[in-house]
């Protein structure tokens, strides 16, 4: 039998908006991904902590109050720290379109703002995880 | 409402017309979906004649506006006499950015402040803790200590102005700091009005900007009250909030249900400390969202209004000002589309006249850009002139409750009220709002409905202009508001300075005293007044509650 395609999501820093992450967490696992959520205010420590503790294949982070530049990079720069880049990190939430290539570059290989169809997020991960 | 004999021939006669001339119809051209269902998944029928209100009573059900049970809205004139206060949600970056703004809307025909706070200052740290990193001033404004508080308002007439504070955990601080600051400017507390929004119920189940446990968050909450009604008696204490429920994906329903439900709980709980009813009710305030559904909507503020007075009057107030419910809307931001920004304006209007025609207090419109980024200066303008618009020229301002008798608008109502007590009866089924919340049937309800609406969204089976109908390739060009980057440098710079400058046994004993007070079960807030004074910042006094309150940890379900 295939294994399943492990993902963390995350919510890092203070911010509580977890309607998002909950309906992306639900729809990978509706999808066949095995799906652990790690709950609200995470820091980066803790979310590589969870991805290594976990054996994940992606992670998810999720975050609406705008603080994405600084702590979505913080979990890309620690995961290259660790030689976890194998990993693939996506990321949602409230995204002005200049960020995205920053983003991009940073290690954050999907980008997804609102509106997105939870389908897109799921080919994303089919087509980009390195298993 | 309409005699029997007449209700038995209307049923006739639309039994008539459904089986001649609508069947008849729609053999031949059928409708455009088997069953039509608003939003809350509740089945509307074709048409809503007088028969579906046969059961009512005017007098009794409906009443008249500012007379009980205030369905038709809580003053005698409603807009006619005065308009709705137009409230723009705002905070970005430093103090002194956001006073900018606030002066800018002001000038421009805005008629009440309502503070957006950032992140740290919504969980009490202060900016220079380690976990404020990269959250400074990004969904709202910074406020510390009461130096930046005096920045905020720096030029703004607070004895005339109302002012209202997203402000949950650290309330009562923050609410002392906006004391002060009026103190220090000689304004009594008497003549200082606005609104708290510190409705700690619904962060465990929505929001989730909670810091301390349940049971010292209740009690934070009813000094408040009490505080209120006896030293600054024109602010509202809370704002029982429905707004982010809806926001986290409830259904309208929901979102009725739940509030309506924080709110008795809350009322409940000042009881139980041994206020009057009538002494602190009046101080209590609403808000809610707007979503699409129009009718729904209006429907949703006229129920609330309804099962509020009831409600109350229930618990033994005696005074009519304890049993009407003033409210604050705001249109729903989880409706606005990242895809062709622009059309968001549209949305926001139709959302907006529900909460006028729902007889709202005060409203904020949501800006076109705001699925992209915090919103610009001529975004935000456009959402007050939409406002503006709605009050000076669309004239559904001329008399009250103007839906009040339409049959489909008050079969609705009532049918939201019946659901309702429904979700009441569950939630007694826990033996209360605390114990649902620590059972997670809240959260399991409200992401179950999220989960379902992005479904029908995904599946084409609810169609979102501009998402999944009607699209376009076209790069949206939307101008994104730029922070002052040294911002965050110059507020941590004061934080450094006021913790040198101030008087330090003056802030010591200050502290001790808060310390002492909460072991105990003294009212807590002249001792955080006398905290905020004594230059005490946000963190250092909500650090202090902390230590003995301890803190609220959720646990991760979805």
């Amino acid at each position: 039998m295939e294994q399943k395609i492990r993902v963390l999501i995350a919510k890092p820093g203070l911010d509580g908006h977890d309607r998002g992450a909950k309906i992306v967490a639900r729809a990978l696992r509706d999808a066949g991904m095995e799906v652990i959520y790690t709950g609200l205010h995470q820091t980066a420590e803790m979310i590589v902590e969870a991805a290594v503790q976990e054996d994940v294949d992606v992670i998810g982070l999720s975050l609406l109050s705008g603080a994405h530049m600084t702590l979505f990079t913080d979990v890309t720069r620690l995961l290259k720290q660790k030689n976890m880049q194998d990993i693939l990190v996506v990321g949602g939430g409230i995204i002005p379109e200049d960020d995205v290539p920053v983003l991009k570059k940073a290690g954050i290989s999907g980008v997804f703002g609102p509106g997105t169809q939870v389908e897109t997020i799921v080919d994303f991960i089919l087509k980009n995880v390195k298993k | 409402m309409v005699i029997k004999e007449t209700i038995k021939k209307i049923k006739n006669d639309r039994d008539n017309w459904e089986k001649t001339c609508y069947q008849n119809l729609i053999k031949d051209h059928p409708e455009r979906k088997p069953i039509f269902e608003n939003l809350s998944g509740l089945e509307i029928k074709n048409l809503y004649t007088p028969e579906d209100i046969a059961h009512f009573d005017y007098n009794k059900d409906m009443g008249f506006p500012g007379s009980y049970p205030y369905l038709r809205g809580v003053h005698a004139t409603m807009y006619r006499g005065r308009l709705w206060t137009m409230r723009m949600f705002a905070g970005f970056g430093s103090a002194e950015e956001t006073n900018k703004r606030y002066k800018y809307l002001l000038d421009h025909g805005e008629t009440g402040l309502s503070v957006a706070f950032d992140y740290p200052t919504l969980y009490g740290y202060d900016t220079d803790h380690p976990l404020s990193r990269g959250e400074f001033g990004k969904c709202g404004v910074a406020v510390s200590s009461l130096k930046d508080m005096e920045l905020l308002f720096d030029g703004i007439p607070v004895d005339e102005v109302t002012t209202s504070m997203t402000i949950n955990g650290p309330a009562a601080i923050i609410w002392a700091m906006y004391v002060a600051n009026a103190e220090n400017r000689r304004i009594s507390k008497k003549q200082i009005g606005g609104t708290i929004q510190n409705d700690i119920l619904k962060e465990y189940i929505a929001q989730k900007s909670f810091i301390f446990p349940p049971e010292p968050s209740m009690r934070l909450i009813v000094d408040t009250f009490e505080y209120g009604f006896k030293k600054v008696p024109r602010w509202n204490t809370i704002s029982i909030s429905g707004y982010h429920i809806r926001e986290a994906g409830s259904t309208a329903v929901q979102e009725l249900a739940f509030t309506l439900a924080d709110g008795f709980e809350y009322v409940k709980a000042a009881m139980k400390r041994g206020l009057n009813i009538d002494d602190f009710a009046y101080r209590l305030s609403y808000f809610f969202n707007a979503h699409n559904d129009f009718f729904e909507e209006i429907a949703k503020y006229r129920a609330a209004r309804r099962i509020w007075a009831k409600g109350i009057k229930d618990l033994g107030a005696k005074k009519p000002r304890s049993m009407l419910m003033r409210f604050h809307t705001q249109t729903a931001g989880c409706t606005l589309t990242a895809q062709q920004p622009e059309i968001n304006i549209a949305r926001v209007t139709l959302q907006a006249l529900a909460a006028v025609l729902g007889g709202t207090q005060s409203l904020h419109t949501n800006s076109m850009d705001e699925a992209l980024a915090l919103p610009s200066e001529k975004a935000v303008r456009i959402a007050l002139r939409t406002q503006q618009i709605i009050a000076e020229e669309s004239g559904v301002t001329n008399t009250a409750d103007p839906l009040g008798g339409s049959y489909y608008i008050e079969w609705l109502t009532d049918k939201m009220e019946e659901e309702t007590y429904k979700y009441f009866d569950r939630i007694k089924q826990f033996g209360g709002v605390i114990p649902a919340i620590e059972k997670g049937f809240f959260q399991r309800e409200i992401a179950e409905s999220a989960y379902k609406y992005q479904k029908e969204i995904d599946d084409n089976t609810r169609t979102i202009v501009g998402v999944n109908q009607y699209k376009l390739d076209e790069e949206t060009n939307i101008p994104i508001l730029k922070m002052d980057e040294k911002g965050e440098h110059r507020q941590i710079e004061r934080l450094k300075k006021l913790r040198k400058d101030r008087n330090k046994a003056k802030y010591e004993r200050s502290i001790k005293n808060l310390r002492k007070a909460a072991e105990g079960e003294e009212n807590l807030m002249p001792y955080i007044l006398d905290c905020v004074h004594s230059f005490a910042t946000l963190g250092e006094t909500c650090g202090v509650l902390r230590e003995i309150f301890g803190e609220y940890e959720e646990p991760a379900i979805y």
